[in-house]
């Protein structure tokens, strides 16, 4: 059987991965994991919704849920900032990897974000330094850290959950160092361009798998909807399940060096 | 001799002493001054204290020991991997207009005769935009310090990721805090000096991971750049927002350090972090 190859069209995917009705981070905590409890802040703030946190169980094994959520309603959408973290979010996260560590419980991290809120007061308390934190702290973790993008990479606010020892992403979501806006606004003074920048910026999962930089594609079915996703999260679920097993034997210090040189081995030089 | 190097109204044909000595403009005063003159005083504008952004290499005179600067990684230079439309005709026109191969330069010195490893960005070099090669010289740094048990120290000073290389250069981030974790778990001394300016992927990554991060005054530090917050929150942003004096008083640096004593504040933290081991000192 000839198998039809059709090059998919970069901003087609940006679209779709940013498409009002496809599965938000709740959606996914609802249909992966069980007896889901979420634990809320900072510890020095304050709560940031737009990065839900908490214990769950994932085919009876506990682990640690960090999901960025983007909301579904526009209400709710205005409510978490439309997925966009300030630097308490960042802290909520780090915390709970922190915690994750301690009782050795791995780290399920669902990446979905336009990028880190860029405001006066996410300035004030720190941005970068909350990013920096979570990379910094993601180097050295002694738990196992599987990271799923669903929809969008956006940069800094995405990278910060992707340091882990597994990264999937779903076949229309994107990984970019920035918005194809953003990136058409700072060369040529024109978003509207933002089409032609996304072919050029190399975001889509077929292109991060030729670059080495995640482990593996979750095919998405032709109509992506939180109705239509119980067949990818069940082919979703039972990759983390696997992985979780064959990271979870290995001695700590073997599975940060492994984490470690995964990542140094990107060297794109 | 002073009138020289005085403001426009003096009647001076700045354009003719141009081609003769290049001049350079004080953004905070306004005033014109060599560019000699503002090197080897240094790059501080003699009317009103301003700096001036400094070159790598004359950082580099400035804080080592003359002569102890060995260079590492130096002819490593970019290439254009995404075929990214311009990129190699930019990276071609800042290697002329900078004199560098990249926007960082990296070596092992010494401060006071204590040896460091050290890497100084440059913003002349594209904003001093961070893609695989300031990534990859940053990290090679960092292991050489690592293996041979030497403080490190880096002079921040970029516009972020560079979109160039798209989510390669993203990676530099990921890679560089884990080099920088490495170090650190050898109980080894990492400071971050952050000069203008210091924005975006870089301050999500190692200007903020220094055991002590310094700054020099005014300089703009931040995540997002100042038109994008502005764009978001739609209102204009407070006096002096994101610049050191301002990081300081939300608790986000050590310490604000002027150009002219920060070879001195640099030595200082070095001497102070000899291990002591309970022996007679
Ligand atoms: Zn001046």
């Amino acid at each position: 059987m000839k198998q039809e190859i059709i090059k998919k069209d970069a901003w087609d995917i940006v679209m779709k991965a940013r498409a009002n009705n496809r599965p938000v981070g709740r959606h996914y905590i609802d249909a992966m994991f069980d007896e889901f409890i979420e634990l809320h802040g900072d510890r020095l703030y304050g709560d940031d919704r737009a990065l839900i946190g908490g214990l769950a169980t994932l085919d009876g094994i506990p682990v640690t849920v960090i999901a960025q959520h983007k909301g579904s309603s526009l209400e709710e959408r205005v409510s978490v900032n439309f997925g966009m973290a300030h630097p308490e979010g960042y802290r909520k996260s780090m915390r709970l990897m922190k915690q994750a560590e301690k009782f050795h419980r791995p780290v399920i991290c669902i990446i979905d974000t336009n990028g880190a809120y860029p405001g006066i007061g996410a300035e004030e308390r720190g941005q970068g330094t909350a990013i920096a934190d979570n990379l910094f702290q993601l180097s050295s973790l002694k738990t196992p850290v599987i990271s799923i993008i669903i929809g969008e990479g956006g940069s800094g606010g995405a990278l910060a959950l992707s340091l882990g020892d597994h990264l999937i992403m779903l076949e229309n979501s994107i990984f970019s160092v920035i918005t194809p806006e953003g990136c058409a606004t700072i060369l040529y003074k024109d978003a509207s361009k933002a089409e032609e920048v996304a072919r050029h910026l190399k975001l889509t999962s077929d292109d991060l798998m030729g670059f080495g930089l995640i482990d593996s594609i979750i095919k998405e079915p032709k109509e992506f909807t939180k109705d239509t996703m119980s067949d990818l999260v069940s082919v979703l679920k039972k990759e983390i399940v696997e992985k979780i097993y064959e990271l979870i034997k290995l001695d700590t210090d073997e599975l940060v060096i492994r984490r470690q040189e995964k990542h140094l081995a990107n060297a794109g030089v | 001799m002073k009138h020289i190097f005085q403001d426009k109204s003096n009647g001076i044909n700045y354009r003719r002493l141009e081609n003769i000595a290049p001049i350079i403009e004080c953004s905070s005063c306004g005033r014109n001054v060599l560019e000699e003159l503002a090197r080897t005083n240094s790059s501080i504008c003699p009317f009103c204290g301003n700096d001036f952004r400094m070159k790598a290499h004359d950082r580099m005179e400035q804080i080592l020991d003359n002569g102890s600067f060995k260079e590492t990684n130096k002819s490593m230079s970019s290439v254009d991997k995404l075929h990214f439309p311009d990129y190699t005709k930019k990276l071609n026109k800042y290697k002329k207009s900078s004199g560098l191969k990249e926007a960082v330069v990296t070596g092992i010195g010494a401060i006071d005769g204590r040896k460091v490893a050290i890497a100084i960005m440059d913003a002349q070099f594209m904003m001093g935009s961070m893609g695989t090669v300031v990534g990859q010289k940053i990290v090679s740094l960092t292991e050489h310090a690592t293996k041979n048990k030497l403080p490190l120290i880096i002079f921040c000073a970029s516009g972020g990721a560079r979109m160039q290389e798209g989510v390669l250069s993203l990676m530099q981030m990921s890679r560089c805090s884990i080099a920088l974790n490495r170090h650190s778990e050898k109980g080894l001394l990492y400071i971050s000096v952050l000069t203008h300016p210091t924005t975006g992927g870089v301050t999500a990554s190692f200007a903020m991971q220094g055991d002590i991060i310094l700054a020099e005054p005014g300089a703009l530090i931040g995540f997002a750049g100042p038109r994008v917050i502005e764009q978001t929150v739609k209102q204009e942003l407070p006096d002096g927002f994101q610049r050191s004096e301002h990081l300081i008083e939300h608790g986000m640096i050590d310490n604000i350090i002027l150009r002219r004593n920060m070879k001195y504040t640099l030595s200082h933290l070095l001497k102070l972090h000899t291990p002591f081991d309970g022996g007679a000192l």
